[in-house]
């Protein structure tokens, strides 16, 4: 598996370990390093956990407005797309971006490629795991897909009517 | 009509290429089938019986002659010369190569087209009025605010993979036109006692497999948080609508499981946080779309031109097309004229690219230069004057698109059905041809008065056969073709979802079937009764009594 991801648009290492359940659902956690778990994971071990350099994922039905600790508690914030049409995500994303206020890298993991790289930047995403069978290289072009929008973002909040010159 | 500035047209031309992109990844393998599925589908293309699909979109179904001439050019370059029209306002390529269709898409950016959202788990192409604007009976213009959302919701990116298919109408008239009631979400624009715009939204109608009307969530917004509280529909919508099951993903469904309250309340929830945000509509912005949506150049005509009521008076038949197909324009001395894509043996809703060219040249003539797509799957000419209504039948006749039938029993609404489909149970278009050869005599079929006839192939509604007043649904009874009937369906501000009436009829039986429903009507009307008031009065039992009449009594279940 590739370990490289695109961090602020550069293609970086990755120094977080990822803990994903078995299918049985157990977790099991490495002794040393920056781990990423599972929120719900991370809700039922914080004690445990306590001390450590951890990051959270979000899966699509968790709720970031359960977190019981302020949002830049975290270094980083991970939202899992199992699949890259469950677009749950993106809320999440925007949900942590505008009405959390966290500051931090926020990663996508999971079915990232290229064709989804724009709409994740635009709602907050500022780091993409992308899936290992994809080309990274070709992948990051995607950040710029589009380079005007017409609506409200994360990184451009200003919707498009607040910056057309308007002409009468 | 709005027109691009270099934004509009920067976005669609970067489109053009992002999708030139994915062709080209996925002809290379680069993408997977599942991959590029979703992709292709926001971009219109399906993929068909016989070929893919090319749906385009035509933002409320309006159009400039230019754009009418290059959709005739590529039905000519890339297709077999002709397109279809559809139930969204929208156009549909039936023929068109894979490979080509980052060229046509290129081509339709030359003229501010594209298939942006016409397919996928996305915000659709917004509907509306097809006589917006021109209405006698308008009571605000809801172009304006059609394409205020038709910005907003364009790669809108947080709502780019929603859990299924998301439709908006509005509508600004005292008749719905726009069947606000049976989308997603639903918009009435309104004027309150003191002359201010506001908007009643209802959410959670739609057709389809769980047909449903929707609800009034919120009988006043004020035109600046249109947005951001669409904003907070689409965020519930997004997050809590239901993703493991495609037939039960649709709002509808979550607003029913929630109860609308519940679901209003949510959605109040969600906009407190989002109101008065960047997203806030200003006045000089809701300005800037007011101003590509003013009357064209009016002359001052009176209210009845001499001529056109002497024409008339000596000729039958131009007075019968006008009775049917001219609606009454709010503009003293103007008429909008609706062009019937309904003559018996054409599918309904095609249009060849002649007839296109054709088209072209009338809006010119005759209606500065704008055409419309209706949902009832015509195309209207919006600002003719009454003076020239008898040059543009003439001409219309010539075309072979004036056919003095709408709103009559032979102005089937019709999905592409088992021809091109490949979801269909059974085919559509052959049913509707025949039917109208059995009601062929004009006499008849006007006396017989307004009747809504809509068929669908499948389940999936497509030609609204739900809100029909007859309402034909193709099922599949051991794998043979076979059709539904229900009776009292009807769209506007009263909508209402048809009954089935009993088991399913065989191809040929069907028009028939039809006939008998008609004497049924014909037998119990009084006066100039619709055939839906005697439904209303009478119910379905006589309906029932005379199409089953003589058939052994046989146990279907319906398939509804
Ligand atoms: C030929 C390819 C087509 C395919 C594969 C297709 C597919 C579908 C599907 C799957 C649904 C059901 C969606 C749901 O209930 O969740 C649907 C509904 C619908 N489609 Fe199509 N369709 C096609 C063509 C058309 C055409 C030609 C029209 C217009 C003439 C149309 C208009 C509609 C409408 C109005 C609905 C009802 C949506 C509702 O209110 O729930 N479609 N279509
Ligand atoms: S109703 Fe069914 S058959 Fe007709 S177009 Fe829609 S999906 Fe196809």
């Amino acid at each position: 598996m590739s370990n490289q991801l695109i961090i602020n648009r550069d293609i970086v290492d990755n120094r977080w370990t990822r803990v994903v359940p078995d299918a049985e659902g157990g977790v099991s956690v490495p002794s040393e390093g920056a781990i990423l778990v599972p929120y719900q994971y991370w809700l039922g071990h914080r004690d445990e956990l306590a001390g450590r350099e951890v990051a959270i994922c979000f899966a699509p039905d968790d709720e970031p407005e359960s977190l019981p600790v302020d949002a830049n508690t975290f270094a980083m914030i991970a939202c899992d797309f199992p699949v890259f049409t469950d677009g749950r995500g993106f809320s999440i994303g925007r949900l942590l971006r505008v009405r959390y206020g966290f500051t931090g890298e926020l990663r996508a993991v999971g079915d990232v490629f290229k064709d989804t790289l724009n709409y994740l930047a635009r709602c907050g995403f500022t780091a993409f795991e992308v899936r290992a069978d994809k080309d990274i290289n070709e992948a990051i072009k995607g950040i710029d897909d589009f380079t005007e929008f017409y609506q409200s973002s994360v990184d451009v909040p200003n919707p498009l009517f607040l910056r057309r010159p308007v002409t009468a | 009509m709005y027109i691009y500035d270099d934004y509009d047209q920067k976005i669609v031309d970067q489109r053009v290429a992002q999708y030139r992109d994915q062709t080209r990844r996925y002809l290379a393998g680069e993408l997977t089938d599942d991959e590029f599925r979703p992709l292709r589908l926001q971009n219109g293309l399906y993929i068909q019986r016989l070929a893919p699909m090319l749906r385009v979109a035509i933002p409320y179904g309006h159009l400039r002659s230019a754009q009418v001439r290059k959709l005739a050019e590529l039905a000519r370059k890339y297709d077999k010369g002709y397109v279809h029209f559809t139930t969204r306002q929208n156009v549909q390529y039936n023929w068109p190569a894979l490979e080509n269709v980052p060229e046509m898409l290129a081509e339709l950016a030359t003229v501010q087209m594209h298939g942006i959202q016409t397919s996928g788990a996305c915000i659709r192409n917004t509907t509306s009025d097809q006589f917006a604007g021109v209405a006698h009976d308008e009571i605000v213009d809801p172009r304006p605010w059609c394409e205020i959302i038709r910005q907003w919701s364009t790669f809108h990116p947080e709502f780019a993979h929603l859990p299924r298919k998301f439709k908006i109408a509005v509508n600004g008239a005292a008749e719905d036109r726009a069947a606000v009631l049976v989308h997603d979400i639903g918009i009435n624009v309104k004027l309150n006692a003191a002359g201010e715009v506001g908007f009643e939204i209802y959410v959670g109608g739609g057709l389809g497999r769980t047909p449903m009307i929707g609800d009034l969530i919120k009988p006043w917004l004020e035109p600046k948080h249109l947005l951001t509280y669409l904003n907070a529909v689409l965020r519930v919508y997004n997050r809590y609508g239901r993703r493991d099951n495609k037939y039960k993903a649709r709002i509808k469904i979550l607003v029913k499981a929630m109860t609308p309250e519940a679901f209003a309340a949510k959605v109040e929830q969600e906009w407190a946080f989002e109101k008065d945000g960047p997203q806030t509509l200003t006045d000089a912005e809701i300005a800037r779309n007011h101003r590509f949506f003013t009357a064209p150049a009016y002359e001052t005509l009176p209210a009845d031109d001499a001529e056109f009521v002497a024409a008339k008076a000596a000729n039958p038949a131009f007075a019968r097309w006008v009775e049917r197909n001219v609606f009454a324009h709010k503009v003293p001395g103007y008429a909008a004229v609706t062009l019937s894509l309904k003559k018996t043996g054409v599918p309904p809703g095609d249009a060849t690219d002649a007839q296109l060219d054709d088209v072209a040249n009338l809006a010119d003539r005759f209606s500065f230069g704008e055409v419309r797509v209706s949902h009832g799957q015509n195309l209207i000419l919006a600002d003719v004057k009454q003076s020239q209504l008898f040059a543009l039948w003439e001409e219309a006749k010539r075309i072979g698109f004036a056919t003095p039938n709408i709103g009559l029993l032979t102005d089937v609404i019709c999905c592409p059905g088992g021809d091109f489909c490949a979801l269909a149970n059974a085919k559509s278009i052959p049913v509707a041809q025949a039917i109208q050869e059995r009601f062929d005599n004009l006499d008849y079929l006007f006396d017989l008065g307004e009747i809504d006839v809509n068929m669908s192939g499948c389940i999936n509604a497509c030609g609204h056969h739900h809100v029909g007043n007859i309402g034909v649904l193709g099922v599949d009874k051991n794998n043979a073709e076979y059709y539904q009937i229900t009776l009292g369906g009807r769209q506007g501000a009263d909508a209402k979802i048809g009954k089935v009436i009993g088991p399913s009829f065989a191809q040929e039986e069907m028009p028939d079937v039809m006939s008998k429903i008609i004497d049924v009507f014909v037998a119990n009307r009084e006066g100039e009764e619709r055939f839906i008031d005697v439904f209303d009065r009478i119910g379905a039992e006589p309906f029932k009594a005379k199409v089953y009449e003589g058939k052994p009594i046989r146990k279907e279940k319906a398939d509804v």
